[in-house]
């Protein structure tokens, strides 16, 4: 027999987790009973090899994307390199900076193209596609520390918002950071792109040289990275305040760049209890948490 | 499980899914779940257990040993734990997802707890009634799809045997899917409509009344037609002249049946239509249908040819009824013989109510059958025949969520399970399309190990009550040669 995902509903009844290797989703939608039983069996049936779809081509996707010419030939695979090419000019960057985002984009696509839904998830562990129908809106929880619990500040994104793509990236996640940022959150007209642009600013919130960060190949912590030789955060010591504002500054300009070039709607950093916001609209108000030290407002807003 | 040492660097490769990574000594592959510890391949994710499977809002649901569920994951003293959300991958190359050890009446004991997944499976159901569902053979449909067929007829009931191989993966995709879903409602106890070709729409749900054609089901019958008039011959003699039980199988008939006749009682001179098997019990009166005991009339003189003049005589009477008193009336014989229909006396009212009375409530019952094949077996022992055998010796007892099961004789380990003995929501699939069943074997440490058992994987019943990552990491071995069933 071959392998097969693990498909099960969470205790609510309502989201969906499917699990293959790396690939971890919870999916939720709303709508006619009919139309989320046909929606949650087309997001199973979609991601059943789709992980081996992806494997297919994995030495493609884990070489450096060329900015003009793609040769993958598979639909995730092609949506990873699309999102990864506006950056792949200045910056090393794969395909697979966009895995997770691609991925839960498809899910919702597969999901969409059989059922008429009124709203709907996907995540992929915390790069999340979304779907809005008119009138509808969805709320999302901020984190600065994915390894963390605690949700530092929400915001609404409504279906008249263009972001259908909510992607965080930072070094306490899954992969690998080139940065020290705790969390990159980026909204973007897709959840690839936003996945694409999150790892790109997380790389950029950074001190080069500081004493205080440990740094060591990627390859050295897993042979098969993408990253190769790169040097990957592996800790960050306490920084001074003029230290954490400095790095988020390197991360702003980078998002600012992003904005104006419509490549995301907007982004919020998140380092040592810091955060800075570069948004096309605000970020909703603070979630008050006793624990947490005060915050540097400084959002700009475009 | 593979791994692939390399002789530089430790590295091993992970070939749990098809990212394949090579992992170094105290890293992790790309999906955090599995690691590299001095060399061997070791799962680090709690996998679907306790704390985090709780958090997560998963199935892991707790067997009653005794008393009353005080809310505890795990209780103490004798605890049995069920393979329902244990979660499983297939587990020809990997250990079954945990073996939990416990001390039961001071006898150490071993139960290997996964969830198989099964092609191999389907459902027989049993739905008492009379009505005619169908022909035998005929395919029974879900959503429009080929799902299964109607079997032999069981006593008071209807069998239909749902779901296998074939219309799981032998059929379109659409097919496989309903049948898929069908099996799993089924299992789970939820409603599911069935239609029969050339026959009636039934709504089955295990543990209720079937819904024949939009109609409940509410009893069995109390017997054949024959069987009735022998149940109720004395509390007829002296009430009434002639007595009809109309039943689609054998229709009685009071006067020239054996338990008539040896009351006494006189010939009437009734004619009956279908074929006689013996005096007073006869064969197909009718065809087959959802009327009067499972025939498809209405009217239940149309059964009867007209009385014979020689024995008949005006104002003789008759009761006919159904073989589960749903139906019943009452008739007296004017100057031309006809039968005219009458209210039912109060004397002759009571034996219907009697006869309702002796129905037993109409069910339908799923039992959930499947094959537990080689690799399922893989996950718990080396030696997957000798678990088969241990089985077989009554040394090995297996449940599926705790419920009992019966295990066919012969090759391999074929059981059957009551769905309704099963906690809530036991049952899942993969779209292969396959059901995923809970399955536990049970069975002394000692024997255990004498089969094979992965003794390494064997864990103290107190460990899986922390549920802590660090404390749940199961370890995998390497692999032997031949390991593959």
């Amino acid at each position: 027999m071959t392998r097969t995902p693990q498909i099960g509903f969470l205790a609510d009844g309502r989201r969906l987790h499917l699990q293959d290797g790396p690939i971890d989703l919870i999916v939720e939608a709303h709508g006619g009973e009919a139309s989320l039983r046909t929606a949650y069996h087309a997001a199973i049936y979609r991601f059943t090899g789709l992980l081996d779809e992806l494997c297919d081509e994995l030495p493609a996707l884990r070489s450096a994307a060329d900015p003009e010419l793609c040769l993958l030939k598979r639909k995730v695979a092609r949506r990873m390199h699309a999102a990864v090419a506006p950056y792949a000019i200045d910056h090393f960057i794969t395909p697979m900076a966009a895995v997770a985002g691609s991925v839960a984009e498809e899910i919702l696509g597969a999901m969409l193209q059989d059922a008429s839904l009124d709203r709907a998830y996907v995540n992929n562990g915390g790069d999340i596609a979304l779907h809005l129908a008119d009138g509808e809106q969805f709320t999302v929880g901020l984190i600065d520390r994915p390894d963390q619990f605690g949700m530092m500040r929400t915001t609404a994104i409504h279906s008249s918002d263009p972001s259908r793509g909510v992607a965080t990236s930072g070094r306490h996640g899954r992969s690998f950071s080139l940065g020290i940022a705790d969390a990159v959150t980026v909204l973007a007209r897709t959840a690839a792109q936003a996945d694409a642009a999150a790892t790109i600013i997380a790389n950029a919130v950074d001190l080069p040289g500081h004493p205080a960060i440990v740094r060591c190949p990627a390859e050295e912590l897993q042979p098969d990275s993408d990253l190769g030789a790169r040097l990957v955060t592996r800790d960050v010591g306490l920084l001074e305040e003029f230290e954490i504002i400095s790095a988020l500054e390197a991360g702003s300009d980078k998002a600012r760049a992003l904005l104006a070039a419509s490549l995301i709607d907007g982004a919020a950093m998140h380092l040592q209890g810091k955060t800075r916001v570069i948004a096309l609209k605000s970020f909703g108000a603070t979630v008050p948490h006793a624990a947490r030290p005060q915050e540097l407002e400084s959002a700009i807003y475009a | 499980m593979l791994t692939e040492p390399t002789a530089a660097d430790d590295k091993i490769r992970c070939d749990a899914c098809p990212v394949m990574c090579y992992i170094k000594p105290a890293a992790a592959g790309a999906c955090d779940r599995y690691a590299n510890h001095d060399g061997r391949l070791v799962r680090v994710d709690p996998h679907i257990l306790l704390e985090r499977t709780v958090s997560h809002g998963g199935r892991l649901v707790p067997f009653q040993a005794t008393g009353d569920w005080d809310g505890k994951i795990v209780q103490e003293p004798n605890i049995f734990v069920t393979a329902i959300g244990a979660g499983t991958t297939y587990p020809d190359y990997k250990p079954a997802p945990f073996i939990v050890s416990s001390e039961i009446d001071g006898v150490d004991m071993v139960t290997v707890v996964t969830e198989g997944i099964f092609s191999y499976c389907g459902v027989k159901v049993k739905i008492d009634t009379d009505r005619y569902l169908g022909p035998e053979t005929a395919t029974v449909r879900a959503q429009g799809e080929a799902i299964g067929h109607v079997t032999t007829s069981e006593y008071g009931s209807q069998m239909l045997s749902l779901g296998g191989v074939h219309h799981l993966t032998g059929g379109s995709k659409k097919e496989g899917r309903v049948t898929c879903d069908a099996l799993m409602d089924l299992s789970n106890c939820k409603p599911v409509e069935l239609a029969i070709d050339g026959g009636a729409t039934v709504v089955v749900q295990a543990g209720h009344a079937p819904i024949v054609n939009g109609v409940a089901e509410e009893r069995m019958r109390v017997g054949c037609g024959s069987a009735t008039i022998g149940m109720f011959a004395k509390q007829w003699q002296g009430k009434v002249d002639e007595v009809v039980v109309v039943d689609d199988h054998i229709t009685g008939v009071l006067s020239e049946h054996q338990a008539g006749k040896l009351l006494d009682i006189p010939d009437t001179g009734i004619k009956m239509k279908g074929r006689r098997s013996t005096p007073g019990r006869y064969f197909q009166v009718a065809e087959p249908g959802t009327g009067w005991g499972g025939t498809r009339i209405s009217d239940p003189l149309s059964v009867l040819g007209p009385f014979d003049a020689k024995k008949a005589h005006p104002g003789m009477t008759m009761l006919m009824v159904s073989t589960t008193g749903e139906h019943a009336a009452f008739y007296e014989l004017d100057e031309a013989l006809k039968p005219v229909e009458k209210p039912i006396p109060a004397d002759l009212r009571s034996s219907v109510e009697r006869i309702q009375e002796n129905c037993e409530p109409a069910l339908c019952t799923v039992l959930f059958m499947a094959g537990a094949g080689g690799s399922l077996r893989a996950g718990v022992t080396d030696n997957p025949v000798r678990l088969t055998r241990s089985v077989k010796e009554a040394l090995t007892r297996v449940t599926s969520g705790g419920a009992p099961v019966y295990v066919w004789p012969g090759g391999g380990i074929t059981f059957m399970v009551d769905v309704t003995r099963l906690p809530a929501g036991a049952f899942g699939y993969v779209p292969t399309p396959a059901l995923v069943a809970p399955i536990e074997f049970t069975l002394r440490l000692s024997d255990y190990a004498a089969l094979g058992g992965h003794m390494d994987h064997v864990r103290p019943l107190a460990s899986l009550k922390k549920g802590s990552t660090e404390t749940l990491q199961m370890l995998s071995q390497a692999p032997a040669a031949g390991r593959r069933p």
